[in-house]
């Protein structure tokens, strides 16, 4: 059965006035400024696209099929699996693509060590269907994707629309996407979905970027999107900590509870520059603040470099940092201190960097005549996790008399490193 | 003598063409409603009227350059000058299945999400 809606109004302290919590209403103006600017700018660059018939015609993208395999290793979580995607014009004015990914998982990450519980296995797969119809300059796409693992399902349907202007320096593209999910609970011990949980999530994207050359060697790009959720947005497993009212120096756990709305704004700008030497240098930065009271910057800079004909180089570095959600706490005083609770570390103040390396090989086809061109990439991501109010609580689980034992409150902040790996081959046709 | 008057016409018009701003300035002079507009919203108090202020400056630019951009406005760069933005390395998402891997492997463990660069674009070559 469906809960009732909560208002998007977190950290209501029940019964601890002297408790100190921050409250963040609904939507602060700046929100509500942004998402006014953001309906107006949509209207307006969808009348621009629709009043501007083209004067000369634009291409689709050429016809490829990729293969990629990637593997993620960190924090006690292993996901890897493969990825297809296939695009394929027909008469020059309509393009079709499909993709196929999964992942597939083994975890013993610190929530599942921390909750009792025992390393689990499962998998997701998700299929993309695309649909592409150029007219002039204005290209109209179709999307719909299903994701399904053992205990969530999603559907999302999504329409684009995109415009070349100014002799094709400028590209306005707009999206909206429309998504449903299901959210189930399985039982731990049996494996078995329960059947008196199943719990919807509506999801609405708006989407609208700017592509724009600058100069002979400069491009330019502006995204801004806004995504509002409505629904169960807790993790069904997950729970807050509290301290344990019997024993101050240990913790006991409750279910999370998580607001019933979510709406996000991000906007970013990126650049890529090049070089006279045959290079290319690019750099990005996005800033994000959604009705949790999360705010984010994302900063990102890569470098690629072609040597000969055939190989194709590249290093990147990345840096995030994120200030929690207001509802987030990593040791709750007692049970049911606020109406909204949350120990999910991505909901926590934090900082990740990763950085990167990559090389791309192209060969031109041999016996193959259908193929024009190909490459074989491998590109490896290391991604360093530091969290600033999120603690390894598997130190207060320790028996009291190990010296490791830490009293809930005061064990070390977590981090942890990954390892991310991608092996995958493109061919034109 | 006869003076030839192409080959002035001529210089001056790849300066004009090598000038957008000079260009985009007198396109812009030409709207001339544009301040009436601004006057109608500066009554607005605080900071929401700053805001809704700025924004509309912004969205009258993009309506204007909108506007000009359904006439003949010449491309400061010109198709021929582009090869180097249609060098492969220059292109916005070279790898996209790999792109589309990386945005969900950051998704999944961060709490921002959004405007990952889905704008497309490119160098207007083909």
């Amino acid at each position: 059965m469906r809960s009732p809606r909560t208002p998007d109004r977190v950290c209501r302290t029940v019964a601890t006035p002297q408790m100190p919590v921050p409250l963040r209403p609904v939507m602060s103006s700046r929100f509500a400024y942004l998402s006014t600017a953001a309906a107006i700018l949509f209207v307006i660059a969808a009348s621009i696209t629709t009043v501007c018939l083209p004067a000369r015609a634009a291409v689709l993208e050429e016809d490829r099929a990729d293969m990629l395999y990637h593997r993620y290793e960190g924090g006690g979580v292993t996901i890897h699996g493969p990825s297809v995607l296939v695009r394929k014009k027909m008469a020059e004015k309509y393009a079709v693509s499909a993709s196929y990914y999964t992942d597939m998982v083994t975890s013993a990450s610190i929530d599942v060590e921390v909750s009792g519980a025992s390393e689990y296995k499962e998998q997701r797969d998700q299929y993309s269907l695309g649909l592409e119809y150029l007219r002039g300059k204005t290209t109209y796409v179709l999307g719909y994707s299903h994701s399904k693992e053992n205990d969530y399902e999603a559907e999302t349907a999504s329409f684009g629309i995109s415009q070349d202007l100014f002799g094709d320096l400028t590209t306005i593209t707009m999206g909206f996407s429309k998504g449903t999910d299901t959210v189930r609970r399985r039982d731990t011990l049996g494996n078995r979905v329960d059947p008196n949980f199943n719990e919807p999530i509506d999801r609405w994207n708006y989407r609208v970027g700017v592509s724009q050359i600058m100069t002979r060697t400069l491009i330019m790009t502006f995204d801004y999107e806004v995504i509002t959720d409505e629904g169960y947005l807790n993790n069904p497993y997950r729970s807050y900590r509290y301290v344990n009212p019997g024993d101050d120096q240990l913790f006991a756990l409750d279910t999370e509870l998580y607001p019933r709305t979510r709406t996000s704004n991000a906007v970013s700008l990126n650049a890529r520059y090049f070089l006279p030497y045959r290079a290319a240098l690019h750099g990005g930065y996005r800033f994000f603040t959604d009705t949790w009271g999360i705010d984010a910057n994302t900063f990102e800079v890569g470098y690629t470099h072609p040597l000969g004909k055939e190989w194709i180089f590249e290093a990147g570095y990345r840096y995030y940092t994120q200030e929690r959600a207001d509802f987030y706490g990593d040791l709750f005083e007692r049970r049911n201190e606020q109406n909204f609770m949350a120990r999910d570390k991505e909901l926590s103040t934090f900082t990740s960097q990763s950085f990167r390396i990559g090389a791309s090989y192209e060969f031109a086809p041999g016996r193959w005549r259908f193929v024009k061109k190909g490459s074989v990439n491998l590109f490896y991501d290391r991604i360093e996790f530091d969290y600033d109010d999120f603690r390894d609580a598997r130190y207060s689980m320790l028996p009291s008399t190990d010296p490791r034992f830490r009293a809930a409150g005061t064990e070390p902040l977590y981090a942890f490193g990954a390892n991310v790996f991608q092996a995958f081959v493109s061919i034109w046709f | 003598m006869i003076q030839d008057c192409s080959k002035p016409l001529a210089t001056f018009r790849q300066a004009q063409a090598d000038m957008p701003a000079v260009r985009r300035t007198r396109k812009i002079e030409s709207y001339g409603t544009v301040p009436d507009t601004i006057a109608l919203h500066s009554s607005s108090a605080g900071l929401a009227g700053l805001m809704s202020r700025a924004s509309l400056i912004g969205l009258i630019g993009l309506i204007g350059s909108g506007l000009t951009g359904c006439g003949n406005i010449e491309p400061w760069v010109k198709p021929y000058e582009r090869q180097a933005l249609a060098d492969p390395i220059m292109s916005l998402n070279r790898h996209p299945i790999s792109t589309t891997y990386m945005h969900h492997v950051y998704e999944a463990r961060e709490g921002a999400r959004g405007a990952l660069g889905g704008s497309g674009g490119g160098c207007g070559c083909n």
